[in-house]
């Protein structure tokens, strides 16, 4: 410990590594490697500045080419989302910004995105959560939209582990205790276990904004003279380094150690009562016309923000960097450029609005702060205590990073899975056994009620919930006048992906397009996050760029162009990585909310038609997991033409007043649909299953491409025959009677025991 | 004359818009009130809204109290201005001293929400009288710190006095005591209740219409005033 430290503005004086420095000391030893920089990445930014560059300039390159920020090494199969996106009129803004911008018409603009938070919701499980959800929403705020919902695709260990105990609740608490306390109605996702996820939990969490188009903002600095304000949350210590590998002590002078706060979460900290407030000071600054170009703080804060900023703009950037406000005051320039503290926002403004800018932060309560300006030049600029300490080009930070193909090969376990046929497993045979076959299927955790969950967040605030989950799609109105709305489902299926990545991508596809059309919306337009294991893993990469390959496909075919994403590697723990997970998010449109249709059976007398052919494909079933923990063969066959078909009727269904109910078939089969809309309506059904058909395969398989539809008597003609009309496969399977799902011939149960198989399972797991 | 019917906007009011949504429906005019500001621009009633107002991260309700706008809206109720607080407005009612009793965390520690039934108990006050006595409605009820708790000789001055307006049924989903879904002051005029009417007011959007009745019934009461 040292004794002759002096004071703290005499220590960082005589340690700034300015920009005349490092060209004064060029062979000074850099922590390049700790910094999770590679060799001939360090040696790639020494030659763009001709120098060496400073610790702080080494900072900023350091999390702008992590993998998190940069995409190095996704980017080459991303291209694919632009390169095969089928022609769409809807979007209006494409992949590369904060977010995606759908036209929905009528003079509104709909902006989505999902994105993760995985690594740090395993580290702090509440926090982790709670800040996904922020910075996905601010994402959506930087486009210029009033965020309007958020739902939350989740994935833990095996739902009897320990460590799921640990990890969900908090997840859980966090995605409430953040979206709850913003004002946002959640509105779906997903609840998924898979031993797979026991070590790496998978957080995503999507958000849709509403706005006019006119009202479009874009991350961009232009104008000579505009001045950059930073507006929200002071600067503090937490999350430094949470996209890299950074300790904050790589850059302390030694001299001070022991005089300094010890070192801070990597987790950022929440505060979404500042996040409300910056919400609504953000949308009131938009509708003055106050703003030029605007950027959230997100991954890589301040370094992300002033970069991709100056990156896009015309001119470059200069930034006095003594100007943020801090939380910590012994924070170090490096630090402070690094930190990822949460609610902050970075808005270039033009001179004579700046005063009415600040006015109406004020009045939110929101500090906000001009620390640098618009140049005329083409170099980021960043000063400290009157030295220069950066002068980069931006576009090599925010742009410009390093790309790879990385090397990747089909595992060779792949064939050995795929051989592994569930052809060979025992059945159910006799009918107490399919009875028996079905409770365990309705209680198993992964098709279990998820509503102890659920109901721990608000779906109803804002005023303009039309659905939310358990149904398939989460639906908001967005114009009370003329009941304009928009429809969206997220889906993945990790098991899927596994047997085939391709097709799995594919899968959650098309089954997210199928969740919204049968809420009686026209799908329009994707989001992923791709959840997969170590690029650096050839395994693991075959299956990202496969997954990539497929999506993009099923993409061109359906007719519904990526919007954005976010990709999120190194999900493993030790060697084993996750399953696959390409989670995709589907948006759809409806003109009037009032026609949308529900998925409870409610219309006692209703005919039940199953839409769709159903063949044996019990490959990655929820059937096989919950009877034998099997996991093998090949996913269900994937027909995107049978989609687009189904998704017609659907929508027409709905449109023309035909259906009171619709559900989708996906894990669990038929039967699990059946039970689901039983137990939501609150009235059971007689289903008599087709001649020739096996009652097992008929139940529980996973056929893509299939509802099952509630048609009241009056509409079955025209119903009927506009499917033939349309060439879609519609089958009457029953009725809407009763209080038991009764299979003719086989079994029956009563609502009341299939309320309990599906609703005690996760409070006793959980509660 | 049209009512004009004030919902207040705290810093971290979420159900604002949700509240004044439900004044129109109800057919009065709603108006827009700041926190800052004193003036109540002469509505002739007030609602405070659910949500975090500060933030609540000391105590529900503890700082919105002493907000400029509450202390017009604390002589105003003492004056006789009908004032609803719901969820969070009721939990600033009771560190009003408005209201007697405190919210607490809900006793599972969890946030909930659901179409939670109840009954009216009192079908007087300036906010329920456009219910009948004893009937049931379902309205959504969402909160982190719903418990009604107060103590003993006070709870039974509420039921002997009639001032328990609403009761959960079914299940009490945090714990209140005596199953209190809502209380009014000695007067009649000043109504807190946890659950949340303004999300009941559309079929589209809510369980049914069940909690339009507060809103007319503060409406009836202004225009036969």
């Amino acid at each position: 410990m040292t004794t002759d430290a002096g004071t703290a503005s005499e220590r960082v004086s005589t340690t700034i590594d300015t920009v005349k420095r490092a060209v004064d000391t060029p062979g000074l030893a850099q922590p390049w490697a700790e910094l999770g920089l590679k060799r001939d990445e360090y040696d790639r930014i020494r030659e763009i500045l001709g120098r060496r560059p400073t610790g702080a300039e080494l900072a900023m390159y350091s999390v702008m080419w992590s993998e998190h920020c940069s995409y190095k090494s996704s980017k080459v199969h991303l291209r694919q989302f632009g390169e095969k996106a089928p022609p769409s009129d809807a979007l209006l803004v494409g992949i590369g910004e904060n977010a995606g911008v759908v036209d929905v018409g009528q003079g509104y603009a709909v902006t989505f995105k999902v994105e993760s938070h995985n690594h740090p919701s395993y580290v702090e499980p509440y926090q982790g959560a709670a800040t996904g959800v922020g910075g996905i929403v601010r994402d959506i705020l930087a486009m210029g939209a009033r965020p309007v919902a958020v739902m939350d695709p989740l994935r833990f260990g095996a739902a009897d582990h320990p460590d799921t105990r640990r990890v969900l609740p908090g997840v859980v608490a966090g995605v409430g205790g953040y979206g709850n306390c913003l004002g946002l109605p959640n509105i779906g996702g997903e609840v998924v276990f898979d031993p797979c996820y026991q070590g790496n939990p998978l957080v995503n969490a999507l958000c849709v904004g509403v706005m006019r188009h006119e009202d479009i903002h874009l991350a961009k600095a232009s104008g000579v003279g505009n001045k950059v304000i930073l507006y929200g949350a002071r600067t503090g210590g937490d999350g430094i380094g949470g996209v890299s590998v950074l300790a904050s002590e790589t850059f302390a002078d030694p001299s001070a150690a022991g005089t300094r706060p010890a070192k801070r979460p990597a987790v950022q900290v929440g505060d979404p009562f500042q996040e409300k407030l910056l919400i609504e000071c953000t949308l009131e600054v938009f509708r003055e016309k106050l703003v030029v170009g605007i950027q959230d703080l997100g991954g890589a804060g301040l370094s992300c923000a002033t970069s991709e900023l100056a990156s896009a703009g015309s001119g470059g950037m200069r930034v006095e960097l003594d100007s943020v406000p801090l939380r910590d005051a012994t924070l170090s320039p490096e630090e402070i450029l690094m930190s990822e503290s949460q609610e902050r926002m970075c808005a270039v403004v033009e001179p004579d609005k700046v005063e009415r800018f600040l006015e109406i932060c004020e009045k939110w309560d929101v500090l906000a702060t001009v620390i640098g300006e618009v140049t005329d030049g083409d170099r980021l600029e960043i000063h400290w205590r009157g030295e220069q300490i950066v002068d980069v080009p931006p576009r090599t930070v925010a742009h410009e990073g390093p790309v790879y193909q990385r090397p990747y090969a089909r595992p060779v376990w792949q064939d050995a899975l795929q051989a592994d046929d569930p052809a060979k497993l025992s059945r159910p045979g006799t009918p107490e056994e399919l009875r028996e076959a079905v409770l365990s299927l309705v209680a198993s955790p992964n098709q279990a009620s998820k509503s102890w969950i659920t109901s721990q967040y608000d779906r109803y605030v804002l005023g303009n919930t039309v659905l939310a989950q358990p149904e398939d799609s989460g639906m908001i109105r967005v114009d009370e006048e003329t009941n304009l709305g928009v429809a969206l489902a997220t889906d993945g299926n990790g098991r899927y992906a596994k047997l085939d990545p391709y097709t799995g991508a594919q899968l959650a596809l098309a089954e997210a397009y199928r969740n919204v059309a049968a809420s009686g919306a026209t799908p329009l337009a994707v989001t992923n996050c791709l959840n997969f294991g170590s690029p650096e893993d050839p395994a693991a990469m075959w299956q990202f760029a496969e997954a990539c390959r497929g999506l993009a496909d099923a993409c061109l075919a359906l007719g519904t162009p990526v919007t954005g994403g976010n990709v999120s590697f190194y999900n493993q723990t030790g060697e084993v990585a996750i399953h696959p997970t390409p989670v995709v998010g589907v948006l759809g449109v409806i003109d009037d909310v009032t026609r949308r249709t529900p998925m409870g059976f409610t219309g006692e007398g209703d005919l039940l038609f199953l839409l769709g052919d159903t063949r044996e494909e019990l490959g990655g079933s929820a059937w096989s997991e919950v009877a034998h923990g099997h996991l093998g063969g090949l996913p269900p066959a994937v027909d995107l033409d049978r989609e687009r078909l189904l998704a017609e009727v659907l929508v027409a269904g709905s449109r023309d007043g035909m259906l009171d109910a619709a559900h989708d078939l996906s894990d669990g089969g038929l039967v699990q649909a059946l039970v689901e809309s039983c137990l939501r309506g609150g009235l059971g059904a007689r289903i008599v299953l087709p001649e020739g058909t096996d009652p097992f395969v008929a139940l529980f398989s996973e056929s893509t491409g299939r509802a099952v539809v509630a048609v009241p008597r009056s509409e079955e003609l025209r119903f009927t025959d506009m499917c033939r009309a349309r060439g879609l496969p519609a089958t009457r399977i029953g009725v809407v009677d009763g209080d038991s799902l009764d299979v003719q011939g086989q079994f029956s149960i009563g609502l009341g025991e299939l309320r309990e198989a599906s609703e005690s399972t996760i409070p006793a797991l959980l509660g | 004359m049209t009512a004009r019917i004030g919902v207040v906007t705290f810093p971290g009011s979420l159900d604002d818009r949700d509240a004044r949504r439900a004044v129109q429906l109800a057919g009065a005019e709603p108006v827009a009130l700041w926190h800052r500001d004193k003036d109540l621009r002469q509505v002739d009633a007030v609602v405070l809204p659910g949500g975090f107002s500060y933030g609540d991260y000391l105590r529900a309700g503890a700082i919105a109290r002493f907000s400029p706008v509450m202390e017009t809206v604390i002589a105003g109720a003492r004056d006789g201005l009908p004032v609803l607080g719901i969820c969070n407005g009721f939990q600033v009612l009771c560190e009003s001293h408005l209201l007697p009793g405190a919210l607490t965390r809900n006793d599972h520690l969890h946030f909930v929400c659901r179409d939670q039934r109840l009954r009216i108990e009192n079908a007087t006050t300036a906010w329920t009288s456009s219910y009948r006595p004893d009937q049931e409605i379902v309205i959504p009820l969402k909160n982190g710190e719903g418990g009604y708790v107060a103590d003993e000789r006070t709870l039974d001055m509420l039921e002997a006095e009639g001032r328990v307006v609403a009761r959960y049924l079914e299940l009490n989903p945090n714990g209140s005591r005596r199953d209190i879904a809502g209380v009014t002051n000695e007067a009649g005029n000043v109504v807190g209740l946890m659950p949340h009417p303004e999300h009941a007011v559309e079929s589209l959007t809510g369980p049914g219409l069940d909690g339009l009745g507060f809103f007319t019934s503060v409406l009836k009461r202004l225009v036969n005033a």
